[in-house]
C-alpha cells in the first residue's frame, strides 16, 4: 500500500505546530499503525530528519498508552481496539490519512503526537483507591462474599485502561467515562463503599479542577473506547456524586 | 450539599431537572391548545381559568419563566467551559461515526428554540400581560361579549409565514428533544433496566409533541 499521511508535528509545547505531509511506500495491510509509523521514523531518520513522537508501550491494547486521532476518531476507525491493535487492511491503498494528537486543554501536547495524560493520574490520586490494612491483617478480598452480578459489572468499570480516548471523542473534551469508570469499579464492590462519598466527590473535584468539559451524553466516549466502557458507568458515578452530596 | 451548582455534575443535573420541568409543562400546553381544534368553548374555558387563577398566574408562572432563564442560562454556561476545554480543534473529526447530530448540536437546536420563544412571547404573553394587567381587563371578553382566546388564536395563524416559522421551530424542538429526553435522564443517574423503555418513550414524546403543535399551527390556518 502506499500512503499519504497528514501528521501534526510540534516540536514542543509552545511551539505553535502544523500539520505535515508525507509519503510512505510498501505499507502491509498486516502491519499495525504503529508499525506503519515505524516505517515512517525509518525513513525520516535514514533522510537526516527528526522521526515523528508517538506514544507507546506494550503494543498488545493493554497498558493504555497509545493513542492517536486518526481520521477523525480516537485510535481510528475500527471499533474496540487501540491504536496498537488497529491494523493497516483497514485503509486502502492511494488512502490520505490525518493523524493528530488526542486534543483536550487538560491533556497539552508534549511534542508531536505526545500528550500529557498526567490529569488522569491526578484525578486517581485524588480518591481512585481502596485503603487497606497492610500490617498483616489484611481480608483475603475472597473472603467478602460479592454478589455476581455486581462483581461482572465492577470488573466491567475495571478494565479502563485510561487511554483519554473518551476525552479525545467527546465534543467538550469531558473525561467523565474515565471518572465513571473509575468510581464505578468500587462503588460496585463491598470494599469501596466505606469511602465511596469522599471518593466520587474528590474525583469529581479534581475532574473539573483539571479542565475537562461537561458531559453532554453524546456517547462518542462509548463508541470509541476501545474496552467499550458503558455510559452506564456515567449515571452510576452522577447519581454517587448526587448521594454523596446530600450527605456531605 | 453546598457548591454543587460549581461542579459539572451539579449543573448537569441541575440542566436535567429543568428540562423536566419544561417538559412537563409542554406537554400541558399542548394538551390545552389541543382542546382548540376540538371545542373553540372548552378552549376559551380552560383559557380563561389558566389566565385568571391566581395559583397559576403568580406562583406557576414565575416559576416557569424561570426554568425556562435557568435552562437557556446554563446551557450557555456549559457551552463555554465546554469550548474552553479543548482550544485547539482537530483538523479532520468525524463526530458522525460516533454520535447523532442532535446530540453535537443541542446548542444551536436550542438557539433556535429561543429565538421561537422570542417570537412567542411577542405573538401571545406580552399581548396577553398588556391586556390583564396593563389595561386591567380580566374579563377575557371581546367587546360582543365572547371569550377573546380562541378568536385570538385563530387570528395569529392567518399569516402563513408566521405558521411556517412556527412549523421550522417545532421540528428544532423535536431535534432537541430527541436528544434532550434520554439524556435528562442519564445525567439524573437513572441508566438502568428501565432505560430501553425510556428512550423508546423519549422518542415518541419528541416526535408526537411536535408534530401535534405543527398540526394546531396549520389546522387554525386552514380552518379561519
Amino acid at each position: 500500500m502506499n500512503l499519504t499521511l497528514k501528521i501534526w508535528r510540534q516540536k514542543n509545547a509552545s511551539d505553535k505546530g502544523k500539520m505535515v505531509d508525507y509519503k510512505v511506500s510498501d505499507i502491509s495491510p498486516d502491519m499495525s499503525f504503529l508499525e506503519m509509523l515505524d516505517v515512517l521514523n525509518e525513513q525520516l531518520v535514514n533522510n537526516d530528519e527528526e522521526p515523528v513522537a508517538f506514544d507507546h508501550d506494550c503494543r498488545e491494547g493493554i497498558c493504555g498508552m497509545c493513542s492517536l486521532y486518526i481520521n477523525g476518531e480516537a485510535h481510528g476507525p475500527d471499533r474496540g481496539v487501540t491504536t496498537c491493535q488497529l491494523h493497516m487492511r483497514m485503509f486502502k491503498d492511494g488512502d490520505t490519512i490525518t493523524i493528530e494528537p488526542f486534543r483536550a486543554t487538560a491533556f497539552p501536547v508534549v511534542k508531536d503526537l505526545i500528550v500529557d495524560r498526567g490529569a488522569f493520574d491526578r484525578i486517581q490520586h485524588a480518591g481512585g483507591f481502596i485503603s487497606v490494612n497492610t500490617s498483616g491483617n489484611t481480608i483475603d478480598a475472597n473472603a467478602i462474599p460479592v454478589n455476581k452480578h455486581d462483581a461482572d459489572k465492577a470488573f466491567e468499570a475495571a478494565t479502563c485502561i485510561g487511554c483519554g480516548a473518551c476525552v479525545a471523542s467527546c465534543k467538550n473534551s469531558s473525561a467523565m467515562l474515565f471518572v465513571g469508570a473509575k468510581v464505578s469499579q468500587f462503588a460496585l464492590l463491598p470494599q469501596g463503599k466505606i469511602e465511596a462519598t469522599d471518593r466520587v466527590l474528590n474525583m469529581v473535584k479534581q475532574m473539573d479542577e483539571e479542565g475537562f468539559g461537561n458531559c453532554t451524553n453524546t456517547g462518542a466516549c462509548e463508541v470509541e473506547c476501545p474496552k467499550g466502557i458503558s455510559l452506564e458507568n456515567i449515571a452510576r458515578m452522577n447519581s454517587e456524586y448526587l448521594k454523596a452530596s446530600l450527605k456531605g | 450539599m453546598s457548591g454543587i451548582l460549581n461542579s459539572s455534575i451539579g449543573r448537569k443535573f441541575a440542566m436535567a431537572l429543568s428540562a423536566l420541568f419544561l417538559m412537563i409543562f409542554l406537554l400541558q400546553h399542548f394538551a390545552i391548545n389541543l382542546l382548540s381544534v376540538f371545542s373553540a368553548d372548552t378552549f376559551n374555558q380552560v383559557s380563561h381559568y389558566m389566565g385568571t387563577f391566581w395559583v397559576i398566574q403568580y406562583v406557576m408562572q414565575p416559576v416557569l419563566i424561570f426554568g425556562v432563564i435557568f435552562h437557556f442560562v446554563m446551557g450557555f454556561v456549559l457551552e463555554i467551559k465546554n469550548k474552553k476545554a479543548r482550544t485547539v480543534s482537530y483538523a479532520k473529526n468525524n463526530g458522525a461515526a460516533n454520535s447523532s447530530w442532535m446530540s453535537r448540536n443541542m446548542i444551536y437546536s436550542g438557539l433556535a428554540i429561543l429565538a421561537f420563544i422570542c417570537l412567542h412571547f411577542y405573538d401571545f404573553w406580552l399581548p396577553e400581560i398588556n391586556t390583564k394587567y396593563i389595561q386591567g381587563d380580566m374579563s377575557g371578553l371581546l367587546a360582543n361579549g365572547e371569550f377573546r382566546y380562541f378568536e385570538e388564536l385563530q387570528h395569529k395563524f392567518v399569516d402563513i409565514w408566521r405558521v411556517a416559522l412556527y412549523c421550522i421551530a417545532f421540528v428544532f424542538l423535536a431535534l432537541h428533544l430527541l436528544h434532550g429526553f434520554s439524556s435528562a435522564f442519564q445525567s439524573a443517574g437513572a441508566n438502568n433496566k428501565y432505560t430501553k423503555g425510556l428512550k423508546g418513550f423519549g422518542k415518541a414524546y419528541a416526535i408526537i409533541i411536535p408534530l401535534g403543535f405543527i398540526f394546531i399551527a396549520l389546522f387554525h390556518h386552514f380552518n379561519h
